[in-house]
């Protein structure tokens, strides 16, 4: 089991706070992603749960268990770390049955265990190696393997694949969905890639200077952001913001609409503007238009044969129903 | 990044090291050479001392006759490691506080701490001979053992503070999400991964306190009495007897050269540790 809820839980360093009190509750299972930029308090959130920090008010449930005052080491959750955290002058078979030799498992138990995790992690050829002669990738792996012999309650990953090359990063993203399956162990996952966010999670939970802005699945987010922050947030590229004159006919303070959900044409159209840089990606290429009046660039994205120039001047016009609406203080309007 | 450099100016280099090595070499070279050759040699002007014929083992002998050079050397030892000991037993447990949890005023204790070291020790020496007269500890190894231990725990400290620091605090989170109390933490990942640091530490603070005349000198008499105190006693105001201070200045030194040569590539790994990543 691993459903862990958060009930009012505050964090503060001193005298700045950086987590006003927050309610979440992530089910048992559920493929859960902290997301948000640099600095928004999601390591702290998920250092909270871990047990590494102490709230400085509110409760953390882990089973309905009060958990707040458990130290880390007996919460049943296991962590991957961004650095690893593999233990140098261990090998890899002594770093995997590390956890189960301070649970005082028996040896034999400890290595069928740790031959298991090898077998489905691909580390059979490595387990006596030690981490500084494996690659960036094994490393990680090695780290995953430590957490899963355990059978924690939660596996809690802090941004565990931005130390690896974007190849590799596609690769273990894979990997680690397919774990959750076969597993069906509650994840809790921190990245500031909202890609990573978008493609792994069940519920995303999109967080802003420690405040939680949406939580919903990814589609949910695309579709229906609750603010303006979300909005620009999740989407690649992101979101087109035109306020003022242009946004009155819609009956809002600002509208949003995704590069994706304009249309480009080069003879009539709602806005009208002059292409400026273009990024070819072969199946898409995205312009960038300017002199429209609206904002300082409007970003679209359009099929990747579309051939048009710098300088040629276009039409946009925003799908009618994809038009996301809202108020002053950037809340979506239904 | 390599440069060139000149065949002349290698020699040059290669000559100059060499001359300086041997300057600091030559007092322990002359030491060494006094202690085999009888009084009456060792008194003669440098040159014939170095080509007088006689060579002879007598001053070991006579020395080791006239005080037994044995309860000094496990007095040493005893002192030596037994401060060391103590030491790092106290030392782990502070430094691991202050690299791992430091408090807001942790650097102003670190300095605090070595700033005890600027004091000149006899400022303290009155005070501390009267407690130790007062508790009985005068001439007694474990008064020795206390006070070198606390006199070197800033040094300890510090080394071990600079060790802790360089390894990484999330390796010590992962123990303790896999488990790990307290105590396995540091047994179990932080003490492995601090050894060769540990290992300097411990080797050059029994080097500090092997050598240390100035407590030892002042603290003991006969019971207690290190080997300095055993080439002190050579050094009387009757005349100074070269060849038997010799001898007994090689047999104290021995133990500490000998132990330190065959530890050198563990103390130069630990002293320039964390200097480069």
């Amino acid at each position: 089991m691993g459903r862990i809820q958060l009930e009012q839980v505050s964090k503060s360093f001193g005298e700045l706070q950086v987590i006003p009190p927050l309610d979440l509750e992530i089910e048992d299972g559920e493929f859960v992603v902290f997301v948000g930029p640099s600095g928004c308090g999601k390591s702290t959130l998920l250092r909270l749960i871990a047990g590494l920090e102490d709230v400085t008010s509110g409760q953390v449930l882990i089973d309905g268990t009060d958990a707040t005052d458990i130290p880390p080491a007996k919460r049943g959750l296991a962590m991957v770390f961004q650095s690893y955290a593999l233990y140098p002058h261990m090998s890899v078979r002594k770093n995997i049955a590390f956890p189960l030799r301070m649970a005082g498992m028996d040896e034999a138990e400890r290595d069928r265990r740790v031959q298991n995790a090898a077998d489905v992690l691909n580390l059979t050829d490595y387990l006596d190696r030690k981490p500084a002669q494996l690659s960036g990738g094994q490393r990680q792996r090695v780290a995953i393997g430590r957490a899963i012999v355990r059978e924690p309650a939660a596996f809690l990953f802090d941004e565990p694949l931005s130390n690896l090359d974007a190849a590799l990063r596609v690769g273990m993203r894979i990997e680690i969905s397919e774990l959750h399956q076969r597993l069906g162990t509650t994840m809790i996952y921190v990245t500031h890639d909202q890609v990573e966010a978008m493609t792994m999670a069940d519920k995303i939970v999109v967080l802003q200077s420690g405040v939680i802005e949406q939580v919903g699945s990814p589609l949910e987010l695309y579709r229906r952001p609750q603010n303006r922050f979300v909005a620009g947030f999740i989407g690649s590229p992101k979101m087109n913001f035109v306020s003022g004159e242009a946004a009155k006919p819609y009956a809002a303070e600002s509208i949003g609409v995704r590069p994706e959900h304009l249309q480009i044409s080069s003879a009539e159209g709602a806005w009208k503007g002059v292409i400026g840089v273009s990024e070819h990606l072969g199946s898409d290429t995205f312009f960038h238009v300017l002199e429209t009046g609206l904002a300082e660039s409007i970003t679209i994205r359009a099929d990747g044969e579309v051939a048009l120039n710098r300088g040629d001047t276009v039409y946009l016009t925003p799908e009618p129903d994809k038009i996301h609406r809202f108020d002053a203080r950037g809340r979506r309007i239904e | 990044m390599a440069r060139a450099v000149s065949n002349g100016i290698k020699l040059r280099n290669t000559a100059i090291v060499g001359t300086l090595g041997f300057l600091m070499f030559f007092p322990i070279l002359w030491i060494l050479i006094l202690s085999f050759k009888t009084e009456e040699d060792a008194i003669r002007a440098p040159l014939e001392v170095l080509f007088s014929s006689g060579w002879t083992l007598e001053s070991f002998t006579t020395v080791q006759e006239r005080s037994d050079y044995f309860k000094h050397f496990t007095n040493s030892v005893v002192i030596a490691v037994g401060s060391t000991f103590f030491g790092i037993l106290i030392a782990v447990p502070a430094a691991w506080a202050m690299a791992f949890v430091p408090a807001k005023h942790t650097k102003n204790v670190l300095m605090w701490m070595l700033s005890t070291k600027m004091l000149p020790p006899v400022g303290v020496l009155v005070p501390i001979y009267l407690i130790f007269r007062d508790l009985g500890l005068l001439d007694t190894r474990i008064g020795l053992v206390i006070v070198l231990m606390l006199m070197n725990l800033p040094i300890i400290i510090w080394m071990l503070y600079t060790y802790f620091t360089e390894i990484p605090g999330e390796i010590l989170e992962a123990a303790r999400m896999d488990g790990a109390n307290l105590r396995e933490e540091v047994l179990y990942v932080l003490t492995p991964m601090a050894i060769p640091g540990m290992a300097s530490t411990v080797l050059l603070n029994i080097i500090l306190a092997w050598n240390e005349a100035f407590w030892t000198l002042n603290l003991t008499a006969a019971n207690a009495a290190p080997l300095t105190q055993f080439i002190a006693s050579y050094s009387s105001p009757e005349g100074l007897f070269y060849a038997k201070l010799s001898a007994a200045s090689i047999m104290a030194i021995a133990p500490i050269l000998i132990m330190g040569w065959f530890s050198q590539k563990q103390l130069v790994r630990g002293l320039t540790f964390g200097a480069v990543k």
